[in-house]
């Protein structure tokens, strides 16, 4: 039982993971109506500015914040220079050019960072473990990253349904020409909501880099799950995708845990062996291709979001 | 022409001159080689490595062997065995190599190796060691300078047998790591009470394993984490609070690159290998100082197998007198292997893979407080991979 708790706890830490991730997918995606394949490079651009930051200031907080604050002007330059000569262009188009994007970004990591790859220790302060589930102590950092995205996810919401900026944000996102009739400055807007995206992919980045390692490319492997939560959770909705989030985590966490046993109560050894890591890694689109079964425009469908 | 035009132009103009500069002067009649690697991705510092140490042996031979010229070009595989097959291809076709070395991934070489060997070009590998190569597909121009995936798990498996009886197993789920369990499985004669395969090379993060670990509560737990995957399956292992908890036994996922950032956590731990820095030859004590002197830091064994491997290709091409057209002189040379080994003594088996000694070896810091592996047994004399048996070679 108390693995079960444990198991959990692993798969709501990866899901908030992934929700920032996919926040600033569906915002951008949802309000800008503008498919952004290089939210992945923002990613990895966030953890190789923590990379660097975090040594240089000697502590972890004013790295990461730092981090967070470059990855958003980054964010924003790329909405100004490039996405927003973009938005009346069909999807197609946006790919064509982001994929461009992440070509160039990985490129860039390359030349300026090195083909190595980089890695941030976790902070002396959360290397230990905390006990939480009885019997069971858990790795103060995991711990850290949860709480983090939880915080990150509060906020988010405060802002977006409480908050004078959301409620632009939300008129924007319904319906752009009355809300600029009504004098909302939108291009001002987009690009303050480029930069939150950048900003929260950079946090994920960060984050993760500690558990993950910090090299090119990192953002794509990961850049096809928060599509697949965004798709799931309904395009352009916050709690859509914070849903979705937690669910994809729950569902790859315990998927990993306890499938290849049950399988291993079923089949034969070597069939079971064979068959595990690979269906292990299909749950996640298998629940995709259930979900848009029965609810084709995902879980919370917006607008509204 | 308007302005985009005349772009379009100057892109396709530097483009061509791009193509034209990297192509290879056809005068050149020297030795032609070949190197495929990861030299991108979280994994490129192995590759970095390898290439360090086969331009430390070029340059030891004053970039000549048998009289003749060296011509090399290091291409990356990213980790993906599509890049590594097409890189294998551009090598052979355009580029007219005579050798093909390097490989790290077991699945890269698998896709790439008929690239060369279809063509006649000599494939040495440096570090993948496929069953499939070892046995049924073994093949006459394929030579291996490291090790069967097999033998050093199998290896492991012995030591093992004398410190506990179960264990947990866990390696990424592709070519190398199969065999590898395999291998533990063919010698542990304990019990394996839990056996867990992970996404290769996607899968970094390890928190549902660690915890399916603790529940089991085995005696030992056994990993293979070959480089940055290493580096974070040890960092998560100690941040779970495992470390101290259960011992942790590993093949080929410390070396001397992640030792730096690890060093801390795996001191005293033991794993089987069949080369060590310290091993007391006068090849090996050459070639861990001059590449300390050169690069500043221990040579991994990934680097001593490429090492081994420039040596070898010398070795053929001095044999033959610097006729590469000679390919059955070559080939029996390459057999011979006539050269001084960084392991002392090595031989080929029937197969082209090595026969050779395995050692326990533990991490420990050396005079300087720098963190490396010394040999504290010796596990396998002369040791004879299990595919070898089914390798029936054309010659």
């Amino acid at each position: 039982m108390t693995l079960v708790l444990e198991q959990a706890l692993n798969g709501v830490q990866l899901g908030v993971l992934l929700f920032l991730l996919a926040a600033g997918l569906t915002l951008v995606f949802g309000i800008m109506n503008f498919v952004n394949l290089a939210h992945g490079s923002l990613y990895m651009i966030g953890a190789y500015f923590a990379a660097t930051f975090i040594p240089w200031s000697g502590s972890f907080i004013v790295g990461a914040v730092l981090a967070l604050a470059a990855a958003a002007a980054v964010g924003m330059a790329l909405e100004i220079l490039i996405f927003r000569r973009l938005y009346h262009r069909d999807h197609m188009d946006q790919v064509l050019a982001t994929f461009g994007l992440i070509l160039f970004f990985n490129e860039l990591v390359l030349m300026v960072w090195g083909p190595a790859g980089m890695s941030i220790a976790v902070p002396s302060w959360l290397a230990g473990q905390v006990t939480i589930i009885p019997g069971v102590p858990y790795s103060a950092y995991r711990l850290a990253v949860l709480l983090a995205g939880l915080a990150a996810a509060a906020f988010l919401y405060v802002l977006v349904s409480r908050t004078r900026t959301g409620m632009r944000i939300r008129a924007g996102a319904s319906d752009r020409q009355m809300a600029e009739a009504l004098g909302v400055d939108i291009r001002l807007l987009f690009t303050g909501i480029a930069g939150l995206g950048a900003a929260l992919a950079a946090l994920a980045g960060l984050l993760a880099a500690p558990l993950r390692s910090v090299h090119a490319g990192m953002g794509e492997d990961i850049l096809v799950l928060a599509f697949v939560i965004v798709v799931i959770g309904g395009i352009g909705s916050i709690r859509g995708a914070f849903v979705a989030a937690l669910g994809v985590g729950l569902i790859d966490t315990v998927g990993r845990a306890f499938l290849p046993r049950a399988l291993d109560a079923i089949f034969s050894d070597s069939i079971a062996d064979a068959v595990a890591p690979a269906l292990s890694t299909t749950l996640i689109y298998l629940t995709m291709v259930v979900v848009l079964a029965i609810r084709p425009r995902g879980l919370f469908p917006a607008p509204g979001v | 022409m308007n302005l985009r035009g005349i772009g379009i132009l100057v892109v396709l103009g530097l483009a061509t001159l791009a193509f034209w500069i990297s192509a290879p002067s056809t005068q050149n009649d020297g030795v032609r080689i070949g190197f495929v690697t990861t030299l991108t991705t979280g994994t490129g510092v192995i590759g970095a490595d390898m290439r360090d140490a086969f331009e430390l042996a070029l340059d030891q031979m004053g970039r000549t062997m048998g009289g003749l010229s060296v011509w090399i070009s290091y291409e990356d595989d990213a980790v993906d065995p599509n890049i590594g097959r097409q890189a294998t291809e551009r090598l052979v076709q355009r580029d007219d190599v005579h050798f093909v070395s390097g490989f790290i991934w077991s699945n890269v070489l698998l896709a790439s190796y008929q690239a060369a060997t279809d063509n006649d070009v000599f494939l040495i590998g440096a570090n993948a060691g496929p069953s499939q190569l070892a046995g049924e597909a073994c093949n006459r121009n394929f030579f291996s300078t490291s090790w069967q995936n097999d033998q050093t798990t199998m290896a492991m498996g012995e030591v093992l047998n004398d410190q506990v009886s179960n264990v947990y197993v866990m390696a990424p789920n592709y070519a190398a790591g199969r065999n590898m369990i395999a291998g533990m499985e063919r010698t542990f004669q304990g019990q394996i009470i839990g056996k867990t395969l992970t996404q290769f090379p996607d899968q970094l993060d390890f928190a549902a394993e660690l915890a399916n670990i603790r529940a089991a509560a085995p005696e030992a737990v056994w990993v293979f984490y070959p480089g940055n995957f290493g580096t974070q399956f040890f960092q998560q292992y100690s941040q779970a609070g495992l470390l101290g908890e259960i011992p942790l036994y590993s093949t080929f996922s410390i070396d001397a690159l992640n030792l730096p950032q690890i060093g801390d956590l795996v001191e005293g731990t033991q794993m089987t290998q069949s080369w060590s820095p310290d091993m007391d030859n006068p090849a090996n004590q050459k070639f861990v100082a001059d590449f300390r002197a050169k690069y500043g830091r221990y040579p991994s064994f990934y680097a001593a197998q490429a090492y081994d491997a420039a040596m070898l290709i010398r070795s053929a091409v001095e044999a033959v007198d610097g006729d590469l057209d000679d390919l059955d002189g070559l080939r029996q040379a390459l057999a011979r292997a006539d050269f001084d080994s960084v392991r002392g003594s090595f031989s080929f088996g029937k197969n082209h893979f090595p026969i050779q000694d395995f050692f326990l070896r533990e991490v420990m810091r050396d005079s300087d407080g720098v963190f490396t592996t010394r040999i504290v047994d010796v596990v396998y004399s002369d040791h004879v991979d299990p595919y070898a048996k089914d390798c029936t070679m054309q010659q």
